[in-house]
């Protein structure tokens, strides 16, 4: 790997040119035979849209689909908040005993099994009284997200220095001036980085939702999980194949106008100094 | 003053603690102490300690660590030369995404790509090396798993790369280091958090995974994951089922100190 | 901080955005009405348009909402918290469901089409009388083979799948009292047998078998044998059908030391709130052109003997998934053996699992 930073280029573009064909490959498999005529994941007989048009004539299976996208952006946004400020938390915690006591808590629901966490997160909403349906999934989605969102956030914590805190401080800053220009911009690439794996998390779960899920609403995993007895049908690729292009758009899109809007107000940006900083 | 900014960041997240991860241990704990038929006992406690139940565990935390280990070996390249490219925000990205699909679906079409007359066969016969049994390998599963983790390996790791100061790597190299002592002396050292944090990320969910140990070995692979989905599920023993969780939080509790939950950071500063 | 913020802002307003869109389209489509029934079920297992057209004709709003296993719909029911008026589970679940008091007992007199299901499949150990439960679908379990890859064996016998020519050609379905019952078969004895001795010879003969095994596996036993990944699969007959439609060269035989006959059954649970709608319901999906358009649709055998004739002879007249009297009167259906004894079983079988393992 040395070698490479001596003389990047072709090392570096074919290691990264193969992990990205390993990522992408199963995803190009099931686009692949979204188009077969011949109705099954086994021997390609002929080109067909034929599986897009039942798509969206299927209004059940769209309004599953969009349910499921408002979990997973609102589940994320929300636990990457929780988050973030629970991560900060611990480690303004001084006692080392009660820091690995929260942390340990923090990974109980990722060590956990998804059929324990939707069982006992059911048994807490019939207690709780609470009506099973989008609330109840999107409460859960949350709760399961918190952890991750923290591994994410907090490595970028601890590499900075309370000293740029204190600083802060003592130039008069308050509280609210010092989480918002010093200590968020700081970590925001961990934030991303939580929000990115929260949407993942949520986008991935099926048994969680499951238990806690009623009132007609569902999410994509758990009517493809249901669907597996009776055989998956080239329809749901089609929609995976759907989905996967829009995000595609939307993130490359996404980042050009970011990267336009960052070339003209490079001057606002306030992360990049505290940075310097913190690395001596 | 410090302990009153703590208070206030603490709250939704001691919110969080106690009604989403403290409710349902005291839950797990309580059903771990009743047998089948709903009688107080502690033989789930005994029964976990047989032959069975030890393999199990053993086996679980092997698979946990390799799959670990090779998360590791494949993100830490990866992230460090996505911080080399141009446009890395946005290659993160794309590495990122194709976790967002389905997982079911996913292991559907690695079932089809390591199938006898899958892609990959087609390609070993191609090249010389004949068609292989692939799938319900102890090696498809690892690759699977491995799959499915290397994002949460790569981002931390990529986060602690990206911020890394350029003008120290430069400045070990002028004083004469290797590159690959640069790595070990400067680099690596600097990026441990992430490093750390991916790991956790990886090996903790690792330890009960079990949705690929049949799909993609063929319940050649078991774990303490599968057993627990076995008893919560299909034989509805709550009691055994919730032994298991016990075990897996303590034992996920002693990983955490063993690899030092997060003290490094501090000591760094001082 | 305020980049943070945008991204934040964007992804709230775009939550927000698809919740409107969604509940837009479930006005539109006369998803919420005052009279509803909610129907629990199998994903893709009703054919959508006749709940279209149940809909249209009595003005009630069907909610659709599904589970992927007969263990996972039994816990989420017994957890609470749910009101499904329409449940559809497989026989051994039933049996469970019974003794926890979960169901309803139905009117009979509300379900008039109930004389058209064929006798065979009324009365049965699970529930004498059907008084909580309604044949949906049935079928057995057998072995399926590709012709082609075994080389003109015969697999009549559940004794075949132990020839040696089978090494690692077998796939299994990963659920333990079906796979303990082929031991139990393959020895004479019955699929219910509580005899641990029984129990434990038909481990020790499945142990037997761990050489010619290829992998214990879930729903994507179909995908696999359809794509020949494997010789022999034992498997039940609905999936069975669907992997003969996708891959013609496999054949489907039930055993004859005797097999299992299996049914998915529709009931009423004791938290439904329309009672009512749920007969009606079940009556309307009894009627036999109703029934046979859904059999068409799902591609599992009905036990609704009035419908056969709405459907094509190519269908009814194979005997590997209709089968007549003189079969099925061999085979058994799966009897509640309580918790202990399925303790026992599965505890069995995952010893079978973790025996595979060390071979």
């Amino acid at each position: 790997m040395s070698n490479n930073s001596k003389k990047p280029g072709a090392a570096i573009a074919i290691y990264l040119v193969v992990v990205f064909v390993i990522l992408y490959a199963p995803i190009l498999y099931l686009a692949y035979y979204s188009f077969n005529s011949g109705g099954s994941m086994h021997s390609f007989e002929g080109f067909t849209l034929e599986w897009y048009g039942e798509v969206f004539q299927d209004t059940r299976l769209v309004i599953i689909l969009l349910n499921t996208l408002a979990i997973a952006l609102f589940s994320a946004a929300i636990s990457t908040m929780i988050g973030a400020l629970g991560a900060i938390a611990i480690t303004h915690v001084k006692s080392k005993q009660f820091r690995s006591a929260l942390l340990t808590l923090n990974n109980v629901l990722i060590v956990s099994p998804d059929v324990i966490i939707g069982a006992s997160f059911l048994i807490l909403f019939a207690a709780m009284g609470l009506k099973l349906g989008f609330t109840s999934v999107l409460v859960s989605h949350i709760a399961f997200s918190v952890p991750i969102v923290v591994l994410m956030v907090l490595p970028k914590l601890q590499e900075m220095s309370p000293t740029l805190i204190y600083a802060a401080r003592d130039l008069g800053a308050t509280r609210w001036d010092v989480l918002s220009r010093v200590i968020v911009p700081y970590i925001s690439p961990g934030i991303f980085a939580g929000f990115f794996m929260a949407l993942t998390y949520s986008l991935d779960d099926f048994a969680v939702t499951f238990f806690v899920t009623g009132d007609g609403f569902s999410t994509l995993s758990v009517e493809i999980y249901s669907r597996a007895r009776q055989g998956i049908s080239l329809t749901i690729n089609a929609l995976s194949t759907l989905i996967f292009l829009v995000t595609l758009v939307l993130a490359v899109g996404y980042y050009a106008i970011n990267t336009r809007t960052i070339v003209l107000g490079r001057s606002a940006r306030t992360g990049r100094p505290a940075r310097v900083e913190a690395g001596e | 003053m410090q302990y009153r900014t703590r208070n206030i960041y603490l709250i939704p997240y001691a919110a969080w603690i106690v009604l989403f991860v403290i409710a349902p241990i005291v839950l797990i704990a309580y059903y771990s102490m009743f047998d089948i038929d709903g009688a107080l006992t502690l033989g789930n406690y005994r029964r976990f300690f047989t032959p069975v139940y030890m393999g199990m565990a053993v086996r679980s935390f092997w698979y946990a660590f390799l799959v670990t280990m090779f998360s590791l070996l494949v993100a830490y390249p990866t992230a460090y030369l996505l911080t080399k490219t141009k446009h890395k925000q946005l290659w993160l990205l794309l590495m990122i995404m194709p976790s967002w699909m389905n997982l079911l679906l996913k292991a559907y079409a690695f079932i089809g790509m390591f199938g006898t007359y899958g892609p990959v066969n087609a390609l070993l016969s191609a090249v010389g090396i004949g068609t292989k049994q692939i799938l319900f390998t102890e090696f498809s599963f690892i690759f699977v798993a491995v799959y499915i983790f290397v994002p949460f390996m790569i981002l931390p790791i990529f986060n602690a790369l990206d911020e890394l100061n350029p003008s120290l790597v430069a400045a070990a190299r002028d004083l004469g280091a290797s590159g690959w002592h640069t790595f070990r002396r400067v680099v690596f050292p600097l990026t441990i958090n992430g490093v750390k944090s991916g790991c956790r990320a990886v090996f903790i969910p690792a330890l009960s995974l079990f949705m690929i140990t049949r799909l993609i070995a063929g319940n050649r692979v078991i774990t303490l994951g599968t057993a627990i989905e076995q008893h919560f599920l299909v034989t509805q023993d709550w009691g055994m089922g919730s032994t298991i969780a016990v075990f897996l939080i303590i034992a996920m509790g002693l990983t955490m100190v063993l690899t030092g939950s997060g003290e490094e950071g501090r000591q760094h500063v001082k | 901080m305020k980049k943070v913020m945008q991204v934040f802002i964007t992804v709230f307003l775009a939550a927000f955005a698809l919740v409107g869109v969604t509940s837009y389209l479930n006005s539109s489509n006369g998803y919420s009405g005052a009279d509803t029934l909610t129907v629990y079920n199998w994903g893709d297992y009703i054919d959508p348009d006749l709940i279209d057209k149940f809909q249209r004709e009595t003005g009630i709003k069907v909610v659709y909402e599904t589970f992927d296993s007969n263990e996972a719909m039994l816990t989420k029911i017994a957890r609470g918290g749910t009101a499904f008026d329409i449940v559809i589970p497989s026989d051994y679940a039933i049996n469970k469901m019974k003794a926890e008091g979960m169901l309803i007992r139905l009117d009979h007199s509300k379900i008039p089409n109930l004389k058209h299901i064929d006798p065979r499949f009324l009365d049965l150990s699970f529930d004498e009388g059907n008084k909580y439960s309604i044949p949906y679908f049935w079928g057995t379990m057998g072995i399926i083979y590709n012709p082609e890859l075994t080389q003109g064996k015969e697999f009549s016998s559940w004794e075949a799948l132990w020839d040696t020519d089978l090494r690692s050609e077998i796939l299994l379905v990963d659920s333990a009292r079906e796979v303990i019952g082929v031991g139990l078969n393959s020895l004479g004895y019955s699929l219910n047998d509580t005899d641990t001795d029984h129990l434990q010879e038909a481990y020790r003969k499945l142990c037997e078998l761990t050489p010619n095994v290829k992998a214990i596996v879930g729903d994507e036993i179909k995908m696999l044998l359809a794509n020949e990944e494997a010789a022999v699969g034992v498997v039940w007959s609905g999936d069975a059908a669907i992997i003969m439609d996708e891959n013609d060269k496999l054949d489907y035989v039930i055993p004859s030391e005797g097999s299992m006959v299996w049914l998915d059954n529709i009931v009423i649970p004791r938290t439904a709130r329309n009672i009512e709608g749920a007969h009606l319901f079940i009556n309307f999906i009894l009627d036999p052109e109703n029934s046979a358009q859904n059999t068409e649709y799902v591609g599992y055998a009905t036990p609704n003997a009035a419908a056969l004739e709405y459907l094509p002879e190519e269908i009814t007249g194979d005997e590997r998934f209709y089968p007549g009297p003189d079969v099925t009167d061999n085979l058994e259906v799966l009897a509640n053996l309580g918790k202990r004894m399925l303790g026992y079983y599965n505890e069995l079988f995952l010893e079978f699992k973790m025996h595979r393992k060390r071979a």
